[in-house]
This record gives C-alpha cells, sequence and structure tokens, in this order.
C-alpha cells in the first residue's frame, strides 16, 4: 500500500514522456516531408552559430528589454530542470530532497531557484502587461487570431502556475523542517517562500497536505506543459537549437542556384548536348516542379522553421512592406506553412503518405498564402536578420515566387515586361545593349 | 572622357587590374549615369588601371531571380561568365550592391569566381594604400545621414566602408533610427523597382525618406543607383530637393576633389 504513490508516479511520467515521445515523432515525420537540403558543411561554424544564438541568445538583445526578460525566464527554465531531476528521484523511490546531501551547495541550488523562479514570476507579468496591458502592435496584428493570441498567454498562465506551485511547496516544506517533521530533511534555502510560509497554517498535518499538494500538481503542471509544447508556437524552447545549427550560413544575400535549372540551362547553352539523351542510370529523368505550391516543395530545414517560429513577430515589425501596411507578414508566412504543414500531417495520419504524394490532399500553401503577399516582399532581409532563432521566411517567399513565375507564368504584368527586357535587350529596361557606353561621351 | 574597354585592352594585349562593371542602372538611367561617371573620374584621376566591358555588359540577372525566374537568371549568369571567363577577369569593382551581390555570391557556383568589390570599398582600399587622398572639400561640416543599401549591408555585412568615407570628408554623419543591420529598405528591392508597389497605406520609400528627413540632413547619401532613385523621389515628393541633394558616396568623393 506504501508503494501506491510511487506506482502512480511511474505511471504518470511513463504516461506523460510517452505522450511526448509520439508527438516528437509525428513532428519529425513531418518535418521530413521535406525535400533534401545539404546542411553538414561548416560543422564547427554551426556549433558557434548555435551556441551564440540559442544557448547564448545573443539576437533577442537587439531589443533589450524584451532580451533582459526572456533571458531570465530562459534561465530560470533550465535550472528548474535540475530540480525537476530531484523530484523525478524522489517521486519514484519515495525519497525526499534526494540531493540535500550536498549540504551548502544544495541550500544555495534551492536559493538560487527560488529567486530565479520569483524573477521568472516578475517577468511573466511584465510579458503579460507588454501584451494586455500596453497591446505592443506586433502582438496584436491580424494574423494574431484567437489561437495565438491565447497559445501565447496560456504559456504566461503556465509559467504563473508551475512557478506559484514550485514557490507553495517549498514554504509548506520549510514549515515542516521547521517542525522537526519526520520525513523532511532539513534542507535548502528558501530566501522567497521563507514569506509565504509565514502565512500558512502552523499545523503539521495542513502543511504536509499542501507540500504534497503543490508538490503533485508542480510535476503534473510540468508533464502537462511538455505535452502542450507539440501544439504551441512554445515548441521553439526545443527546437531553437537544431534551428540554429542547421540554419543558413552563407551571406544573407545569396540566395540558391536552382541545381534542375542549372541542368537545363546546361544543356541550353551547350551546343554539343544531346537533347534526347538518355538519363543516365540513377539520374531523375523528370525535372521535378519548379519552386514551391506547397509544403512538401520546402526543404526540411524551411518546415523545421515553421515550427520553431515563435511567433514573436519581431520579424514583422521590421518588415518596410508590413510597416507600410500592404498584406506581407513574414510571421504569417511561417505561420501559415505550419498549418498547412499539419494540415498535411493529419491527412498522412488517416490517408497514408503515399496517397498524399500521389494525389495530394486538393488543397497547397498557395490557398493561404497570397500571391499580393509574395510579391510584397522586397527581399531586404530585415526578416532574417531579426528572427531571434534564425529563421527565413525570405527562402520561402522566394521558392514561392519561383513557382508562380517558372511553373504558373503569373508574374504582374509588369515583372513580365521587365524580363523581357532581360532577356532581349540584356537590361530590365528597354534599351539597346549597344548603347551601354554612351554615357561616357554625355 | 576615354573610358577604356576590355576588348580593346585585350587588342594591346593587356590585362587590366580591375573590371568597372558599371551595370544596367549604371549605363541608362539618367540619375544613376552621374554616379557611374564620377567613379569613373575618381578611378583616372587615382591612376587605376581599368576597364569597362561596354556593349558586351548584359544584365546580371538580379532582377529576374528575385522576381523568381531562375531560368532567366541562369541563363544570364552563364553569358556574362562566359564573358568575363574569356577576359580572364580577377578582380570586379561595381557601383551597384545588387550587382555586387550577384556577381560575389550567386557567380561562383556557376562557374564565375572572381574578387568582387562594392565601390566604397573599393574607394576604401585606394585610400588605405594612399592610392587616393580624400580630404574635407566643399562637404566639410554639412550634414548627411547616410541610407543602408540591404544588398550591401544585411545582404553582405559591409557598413563601415561608406561611412569611413564619409567621415574622411569630414562630413558630420547623423544616423537615422533605423540604421546598419536595423536599415529600413528604400522599397526597391527584389525586383520591386519594375513594378508598381502592391497595395498599403503608404509607399516604403515615402516612409524611408521621412525618416531621412528627421535626421534634418543637407545631404542624403547612399551606395544604390535604386536607393538613390528611390530617396529623390522621396524628397521631391516631401518638396525639399532644393535644400536636400542625395547623392551616391563616389559623387561625394568626386565632387570633394573636384573631379
Ligand atoms: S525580406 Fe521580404 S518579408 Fe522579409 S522583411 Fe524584407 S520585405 Fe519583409
Ligand atoms: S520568424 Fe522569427 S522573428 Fe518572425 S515571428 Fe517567427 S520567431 Fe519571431
Amino acid at each position: 500500500m506504501s508503494y501506491l504513490p510511487n506506482v502512480l508516479f511511474a505511471l504518470l511520467l511513463i504516461g506523460g514522456v510517452g505522450f511526448f515521445v509520439r508527438n516528437v515523432k509525428k513532428l519529425s515525420r513531418n518535418i521530413s516531408l521535406g525535400k533534401d537540403i545539404d546542411r553538414s558543411d561548416r560543422i564547427a561554424d554551426r556549433w558557434k552559430h548555435m551556441a551564440a544564438i540559442a544557448l547564448g541568445q545573443s539576437k533577442m538583445v537587439r531589443r533589450p528589454i524584451a532580451g533582459l526578460l526572456h533571458i531570465i525566464v530562459y534561465i530560470g527554465f533550465i535550472i528548474i530542470n535540475i530540480e525537476v531531476l530531484e523530484i523525478i528521484i524522489d517521486g519514484l523511490f519515495g525519497t525526499h530532497r534526494i540531493f540535500a546531501f550536498a549540504g551548502g551547495f544544495y541550500n544555495f541550488l534551492i536559493g538560487s531557484f527560488e529567486i530565479l523562479a520569483f524573477l521568472v514570476l516578475l517577468s511573466v507579468i511584465i510579458f503579460w502587461i507588454r501584451r494586455m496591458v500596453l497591446k505592443l502592435p506586433r502582438f496584436w496584428s491580424k494574423e494574431m487570431t484567437s489561437w495565438p493570441k491565447n497559445d501565447a498567454l496560456n504559456i504566461l498562465y503556465f509559467e504563473v502556475v508551475l512557478m506559484g506551485l514550485f514557490l507553495l511547496m517549498n514554504a509548506a516544506d520549510y514549515g515542516l523542517q521547521q517542525m522537526g517533521a519526520i520525513h523532511y530533511v532539513q534542507a535548502g534555502s528558501f530566501p522567497v517562500s521563507q514569506f509565504i510560509a509565514s502565512w500558512l497554517p502552523e499545523n503539521e498535518l495542513t502543511l504536509f497536505y499542501i507540500e504534497r499538494g503543490a508538490w503533485w500538481l508542480h510535476i503534473i503542471g510540468i508533464l502537462i506543459f511538455l505535452n502542450y509544447l507539440y501544439y504551441s508556437k512554445h515548441l521553439h524552447i526545443l527546437l531553437a537549437f537544431p534551428n540554429t545549427f542547421y540554419a543558413n550560413l552563407e551571406p544573407q544575400g545569396r540566395f540558391d542556384n536552382l541545381a534542375s535549372v542549372t541542368k537545363e540551362v546546361k544543356l541550353m547553352m551547350d551546343p554539343d548536348a544531346d537533347p534526347y539523351a538518355v538519363p543516365e542510370e540513377g539520374e531523375e529523368d523528370e525535372v521535378g516542379k519548379f519552386g514551391a505550391s506547397d509544403v512538401t516543395d520546402l526543404s526540411w530545414v524551411q518546415l523545421m522553421n515553421a515550427y520553431t517560429c515563435t511567433e514573436c513577430g519581431r520579424c514583422s515589425s521590421v518588415c518596410p512592406a508590413n510597416q507600410t501596411g500592404k498584406e506581407l507578414s513574414p510571421r504569417a508566412i511561417m505561420m501559415k506553412t505550419r498549418d498547412r504543414l499539419e494540415e498535411v500531417g493529419r491527412f498522412i495520419d488517416k490517408e497514408g503518405e503515399v496517397a498524399f504524394r500521389e494525389k495530394g490532399d486538393g488543397k497547397s500553401l498557395l490557398d493561404t498564402i497570397s500571391e499580393a503577399e509574395l510579391w510584397a516582399c522586397t527581399s531586404c532581409n530585415a526578416c532574417v536578420t531579426e528572427c531571434p532563432v534564425s529563421i527565413d521566411p525570405l527562402s520561402i517567399i522566394m521558392d514561392m515566387r519561383r513557382y508562380l513565375v517558372m511553373e504558373q507564368s503569373a508574374a504582374p504584368q509588369e515583372l513580365n515586361l521587365m524580363m523581357t527586357n532581360v532577356e532581349n535587350n540584356g537590361a530590365p529596361w528597354q534599351y539597346s545593349q549597344m548603347d551601354r557606353l554612351n554615357w561616357k561621351d554625355e | 572622357m576615354v573610358i577604356p574597354t576590355m576588348a580593346e585592352k585585350m587588342a594591346e594585349g593587356k590585362t587590366p587590374e580591375v573590371l568597372f562593371w558599371v551595370g544596367c542602372a549604371g549605363s541608362f538611367d539618367d540619375r544613376a549615369k552621374k554616379i557611374t561617371k564620377a567613379f569613373a573620374k575618381i578611378l583616372i584621376e587615382a591612376n587605376v588601371d581599368f576597364a569597362v566591358l561596354g556593349t558586351e555588359e548584359s544584365c546580371t540577372g538580379d532582377p529576374a531571380k528575385r522576381a523568381g525566374n531562375e531560368f532567366l537568371f541562369q541563363m544570364q549568369a552563364v553569358t556574362n561568365i562566359e564573358v568575363l571567363n574569356a577576359y580572364e577577369v580577377k578582380k570586379i569593382v561595381t557601383t551597384c550592391p545588387h550587382c555586387f551581390n550577384t556577381l560575389k555570391n550567386e557567380y561562383p557556383e556557376l562557374g564565375g569566381t572572381y574578387e568582387v568589390m562594392h565601390h566604397t570599398e573599393f574607394l576604401k582600399s585606394l585610400l588605405d594604400e594612399g592610392r587616393i587622398s580624400i580630404e574635407g572639400g566643399k562637404y566639410a561640416g554639412k550634414r548627411i545621414t547616410f541610407h543602408d543599401p540591404c544588398y550591401l549591408g544585411r545582404a553582405n555585412g559591409i557598413y563601415e566602408a561608406p561611412r569611413d568615407l564619409i567621415r574622411k570628408l569630414e562630413i558630420e554623419l547623423v544616423e537615422m533610427k533605423r540604421c546598419k543591420s536595423k536599415g529600413l529598405c528604400c522599397g526597391a528591392g527584389g525586383a520591386q523597382m519594375f513594378k508598381d508597389a502592391e497595395k498599403g497605406d503608404k509607399e516604403i520609400f515615402i516612409e524611408r525618406t521621412e525618416e531621412a528627413l528627421e535626421t534634418k540632413p543637407e545631404f542624403i547619401a547612399t551606395g544604390c543607383p535604386f536607393c538613390n532613385t528611390m530617396m529623390t523621389d522621396g524628397v521631391k515628393n516631401k518638396e525639399k530637393e532644393k535644400n536636400i541633394k542625395v547623392m551616391d558616396i563616389a559623387e561625394l568623393v568626386a565632387g570633394a576633389k573636384d573631379l
């Protein structure tokens, strides 16, 4: 009978982690629907990039206030995980504060967790005020419909509850330690929760129930939070790491040269090439589609980008098109890509991947991302520079433009004119190439 | 002005030190031609052994690529690379950040690898090597703000070369609220130059010009023919063209030297 809590705890843990693993599998399956792209070069630079941007949060401080608050919450999150390790061991083996043997160091740890928990609470409240009272425009633009808005708030409330439970648990524990209750070893230092303790009743049994209640709710809350991630923009706490690792490290101005096009162009330019040549063994004989109209035409890095996007809107707030009221919002591009990918994922769950590859589900990314959005982009790279987790919305915009132009011939009329000029005169305007040097005599 | 072409140089059996890639705007746009000439004058003054392609130059393909037409871009690129490689070009300088970016970053994979410099970088290197001297000439002490071209700045991380030249000219540089990596696009990039803007509340070039005007400048400087056009239009739109001039860095350098 006395093992009941341990067993219950084990079941809870297995259930929570199991469900999370299931979601991670789905996540990685969806990401791998993307096209292959080689990001295995420059490994040392990649580690550095990840260390600076994901671990070191270097991009966050481009906005100093939000950056500082975020760093507090981030450190709080990492450190609280050490606490979770102790909770798991205690839960499984019925021990209490198993790491207490570390003595002074343990006291220091618990003390700093408490201070961090308190700072996190403060930060979260300021975050909430920025969203709900100050109504920072980037949190209220039109793509921030009910779910994105609620998602962000849910996370904030979650943090408040988790931190609150943590402090309450410590407060009751502190009270019990003072009373010398059995099982409650004298350990830890409680710079914040000792104040809460003074509000709690001085009855040992009540304190025991409060401590146990808070302890259980805390770990249950963590497990729920873990599983909430997959459905939330909060996935960035995990994906920021691979996402920065596999980020594009080339100069931002450099766009990829579509290899399939290079092949065709070489054929066209090479007088000796035999256009009817049988493709060599192993070589794709069909060229495939140029550009992207759906998520499966994007690379897995672009799809991972979509899951990593934390909808902070920093990209859109610096986007010249967005700022001047055009329909384009790079954040919306990422959100729509993710939503579409989820939709495809659900279809595949039901009908299988083969069915999707063969006939699709009758929808595409172009149903939600409009041509007006795509054509408003100046390719200025402001969104790419600004994104704190190295997401590249511009690359998706460019791939979709490629589809519009090369597969659908659907460029705006003026651009067609420009392209005809380039083709015929070697300049975007209608001037003769023979006049190129006239400037020197004018 | 005597501007040697690669073909003439080759006929004399010479390979010039650097190819001046003029670009479409620099060849045909009336405003941009002035930048081209200013830069050419500095090259001549500094005794730089250079040549242009002249009628053999063609669009790099940048606007086509950014409009999504990868085919047209690569056709242009391959043709240009053939010409450049036939002349054994090693080093290219250009006054257009779009040409600069394309030649530098997108041509190598297609078989065209060159040392490519933007003219502000090149002028800076001439200065460092002592091949030209720059002192605050007639612009010394004037108030100026510099608009970072996206394809020079964020796209390639070049923020300081133009600013160094401005400082050398002893012009008082006042930065806009959004500058360097936070700079705001002029609105012409990504092939927008060649089409009407999408529907919105405002034109991007107006927004950027307003920001430049907030610094109360006598000059707005830039390093891109497209930015130049956009900012010039913006200043006209605000009816400030009498008091505020939009100038390329090359024009400032040439002007200070009375070339
Ligand atoms: S690259 Fe396009 S989407 Fe990104 S900020 Fe510039 S205009 Fe906006
Ligand atoms: S793409 Fe980056 S900057 Fe834009 S909303 Fe997503 S995380 Fe934020």
